[in-house]
């Protein structure tokens, strides 16, 4: 019997319109849990570097995390895995909600999807029973539409139905998968469904789902229940609100945005406004968040309220919102909230990521401002900013004019405009958009998270470990005083010396030891998360979080009936995430790749930032130009990457001649 | 003259605006009353359903009730504040009309036993595991006739009875019987 997982996958062609159901390989379990690390595996296997995202090559794999649908709080989380339009390098996005769980219940862990369908369809899985459907009469509807007219024509209102909408049936490459409260919004992954002319996935489970050892499992969620009843009471003082509680993070149910507001950066990710929370605009979000706003929700099995839904123009709900999105809209048009959460029900509809999207505006706006692009490129595009965002965005989801361009997200759509319009795509890493934050001074663990994460999302890495110092050591001592989440005492230490200015300050401290130690630890429980569906919200984002590496191998263990104990948590996560690197290593990234934004500190240091990667990689047991080396690969049991990275010169092959002769070569006797 | 005694009514109350939509009271309901305990989850077997239409912001924990044999011959549609909630979403009998509360494999009906156990639970899980506090537990005392006591057993030939018939159960009874 299989535990947690349920042993099977749906493999669908969508060239030949084939559904298998077919078992996984137990071992790979043991290997690498679920979700990410088995995507990761799967992707490995089956997509060779040279496959283009929008090839019918390109596998779209959604993958359930291995405790998803175990009623350990917060396991829910499905990781969509594809080669990324945007990055051209391995994606991983991902989404809470309900989908996964119900996919376990209908007795299948993953839906790997290959080929391209010749017409528009969608696929029904009840159970046993899988089929492709006709969805030609969706071609254009809204996400949420889509899957109102699924469960009516399924007659099934339980069904949970994943969709595209306009922008992933357009490839717009930062379409986003939709499922209600919650989406897979990152790195294109819509635009890959939409290029396979699959509209959406349709799920209905009603099967069991086992536990392994069920009395241990059960006193462990009683356990974080209980710990999340108790910090919710005991909120962490000194840092900004959503840090302060757990949740991923619960900026739905925050008033005081004063935080985002004056240290995020608006329009293009360029203006500061320093002073802008006042009373009045407190006053004036604070109303239009309750008279929008109707209810605060969760997602499946869990007691947070990380989503909202929202109510445009109607009484209830019109979609449901969550997280950051929240405030990238209104920021970037330099407009106010009501504005926000009125474009982001068109941008849910037609989902795009809420990230990339309104950056992509602002940038466009710009360009136009500076005379790089010019009124002729906007037709009848209205003269107030947030009139010209929604004309941007339908232009984008639609591919008409400048905004087929402008669907290519800032990177790609900078050098097709040339004319110094790539200068102005500056907030980028890997071609990816990221969050609108400019600082002062260099951070080191915030230098090396940036420049590393695989995924190229500050808030996928980020977690653990403070933002900064308190202003008083007594404080950084207050704090670590119940610090158990840490994986060793040496992390309050570190915390304890850190200080706001002085010896022990940025950008010299953390040094790039200790700094690699932290961001090692907070990026392994992210990984972790990320193969057992997980939500970051109650584990590896928050401060002091309910699931930490101490209970986390016991609760994986009692659910899965893996023999797990923390070294060999520490090991295998450690195994997925160099498998994450070797797909994008194999795919072309390169060292010179690793980078924040040029601007994202105000003051940088070119010989630190070298010597902080210089360490992190030998940390990592990657060589000085990022590639993970055959023997750290061989610890790992990775064997077959350094035979394939070998294979391909870019691991230099034992006993190959050195790249560069050694200097005494010639003067041997 | 017949005494009355005094009985212990267990009930739950619900606060359908404190439901955040999460179902963990479907998956430890299931997970509960998985043989062996906890061995299993699975909420399309719980006995306490959340009934959801998010675009109505309608979110209505129910819990299963009585087993009735036949449907209702009116239905209701309530309309609260605005919200219209659909036919027999108040309603907690498991019934021929529809799918819920039924064993999904046997279609067996199912029914809240407020989480009978021995020890004696405090309150119920579902409650317990509602950090919404959307279900609050409830016990009050009620002056009335004690309920004659039921064996298991006949629990369980009458839930039978009531999806197969009585004829088709006493002729499966009657063949095993002759088995053994």
């Amino acid at each position: 019997m299989r535990y947690a997982e349920t042993g099977f996958n749906l493999e669908i062609d969508l060239t030949r319109g084939s559904i298998q159901r077919v078992a996984s390989d137990q071992r790979l379990t043991a290997l690498h849990l679920g979700g990410l690390g088995t995507n990761a595996r799967m992707l490995w296997d089956l997509i060779p570097p040279e496959v283009e995202p929008f090839s019918p090559d390109n596998v779209l794999v959604f993958g359930t995390g291995l405790l998803a649908g175990t009623p350990a709080p917060g396991t829910n989380r499905t990781v969509v895995s594809a080669i990324s339009p945007q990055t051209k390098l391995f994606a991983f996005s991902m989404m809470g909600g309900f989908w996964g769980p119900e996919l376990k219940h209908a007795g299948y862990d993953k839906v790997i999807i290959r080929g391209k369908s010749p017409e528009l369809v969608y696929l029904w899985i009840h159970d046993d029973k899988v089929e492709l459907r006709d969805a030609a009469h969706l071609r254009g509807l809204g996400t949420m539409e889509s899957q109102e007219v699924i469960r009516q024509e399924l007659e099934q209102p339980g069904a949970a139905v994943a969709s595209i909408g306009l922008a992933g049936e357009n490839r717009v490459f930062f379409a986003s998968i939709e499922q209600g409260r919650s989406s897979a919004s990152r790195l294109g992954m819509g635009a890959v469904m939409g290029d396979k002319n699959l509209k959406a996935i349709a799920v209905r489970g009603t099967k069991d789902l086992n536990i392994a050892r069920p009395a241990e499992f059960m006193r462990l969620c009683n356990e974080a229940l209980q710990y999340i009843k108790v910090r919710e009471k005991n909120p962490i003082k000194g840092v900004m609100p959503i840090l302060a509680g757990l949740g991923s993070p619960a900026e739905m149910a925050v008033h005081d945005e004063q935080w985002h507001t004056e240290n995020f950066v608006w329009g293009n990710a360029r203006h500061r406004r320093k002073g802008f929370w006042t009373e009045d605009i407190q006053q004036k979000w604070t109303n239009t968040m309750d008279t929008m706003r109707t209810r605060l929700l969760s997602c499946h099995n869990c007691p947070m309220k990380c989503g909202a839904s929202i109510a445009v123009d109607t009484r209830f709900c019109s979609y449901m919102m969550k997280c950051f999105s929240k405030l990238t809209y209104t920021m970037g048009a330099m407009s106010d909230l009501d504005f926000g959460l009125r474009i982001a029900q068109k941008a849910t509809e037609h989902g795009v990521d809420a990230f990339t999207a309104p950056q992509t505006m602002a940038f466009a706006i710009e360009l136009l401002e500076d005379g790089i692009l010019s009124e002729k490129d906007f037709p009848g595009m209205p003269a107030d900013s947030e009139g010209r965002f929604y004309y941007l965005l339908d232009k984008i989801v639609r591919r008409e004019g400048i905004g087929d361009v402008l669907a290519d997200g800032t990177h790609w759509a900078g050098e097709r405009i040339g004319n110094g319009a790539p200068a102005y795509a500056h907030n980028n890493i890997r071609k990816h958009e990221q969050l609108p934050l400019k600082l002062g001074m260099l951070n080191p663990v915030y230098f090396l998270m940036y420049a590393t994460g695989e995924k190229a999302s500050i808030t996928q890495i980020e977690g653990g470990f403070p933002q900064m110092p308190f202003p008083t050591r007594a404080e950084n001592e207050a704090f670590t005083a119940d610090w158990h989440h840490v994986p060793d005492d040496r992390f309050k230490r570190w915390f304890e010396d850190w200080e706001l200015r002085g010896e022990n300050s940025n950008p010299l401290y953390p040094t790039a030891e200790i700094a690699s130690e932290i961001v090692h630890w907070q990026e392994m429980m992210h990984y972790i998360d990320d193969s057992t569906g997980m939500c970051a919200g109650l584990s590896s984002f928050p401060l002091k979080p309910p699931f930490q590496i101490h209970n986390l191998p016991a609760l994986i263990g009692a659910g899965a009936g893996l023999d797990l104990d923390e070294a060999g948590l520490v090991h295998l996560t450690a195994r997925n995430r160099t498998l994450v690197r070797a797909n994008n290593i194999r795919r072309g990234l390169k060292r010179a790749d690793e980078k924040p934004p040029d601007d994202h500190w105000k003051k940088r240091f070119p010989e630190l930032e070298k010597k902080l990667l210089d360490e992190y990689y030998a940390f990592k047991g990657w060589n000085e130009e990022g590639v993970p080396t055959r023997e750290s690969l061989h610890k790992l049991d990775l064997d077959y990457v350094a035979d394939d990275l070998e294979k391909r010169g870019i691991l230099k092959a034992p006993g190959a001649a050195p790249a560069r002769p050694a200097a005494h070569d010639g003067g041997a006797p | 003259m017949t005494a009355t005694r005094t009985r212990t009514v267990k009930t739950i109350k619900i606060d359908v605006d404190k439901c955040n939509g999460c179902r963990a009271c479907e998956i430890i309901c299931s997970s509960f009353h998985a043989t062996p305990r906890y061995s299993s989850i699975n909420p399309a077997r719980a006995r306490i359903r959340v009934i959801r239409e998010p675009l109505q912001d309608v979110y209505l924990p129910v819990f299963a009730g009585e087993y009735t044999a036949a449907e209702c011959a009116g239905r209701d549609k309530y309309t609260i504040d605005g919200k219209e909630y659909d036919e027999c979403a108040f309603c907690r009998a498991a019934c021929p009309s529809r799918d819920l509360f039924k064993e999904p494999d046997s279609k067996l009906p199912l029914k809240c036993d407020m989480c009978e156990s021995d020890p004696t639970l405090d309150v119920p899980w579902c409650v317990k595991w509602c950090l919404a506090e959307a279900l609050i537990y409830v016990e009050r005392e009620e002056e009335g006739e004690p309920a004659a006591a039921v064996e298991d057993l006949d629990i369980g030939l009458v839930a039978i009875a009531n999806v197969h018939g009585w004829p088709k159960v006493l002729d499966a009874v009657n063949r095993m019987a002759k088995k053994t």
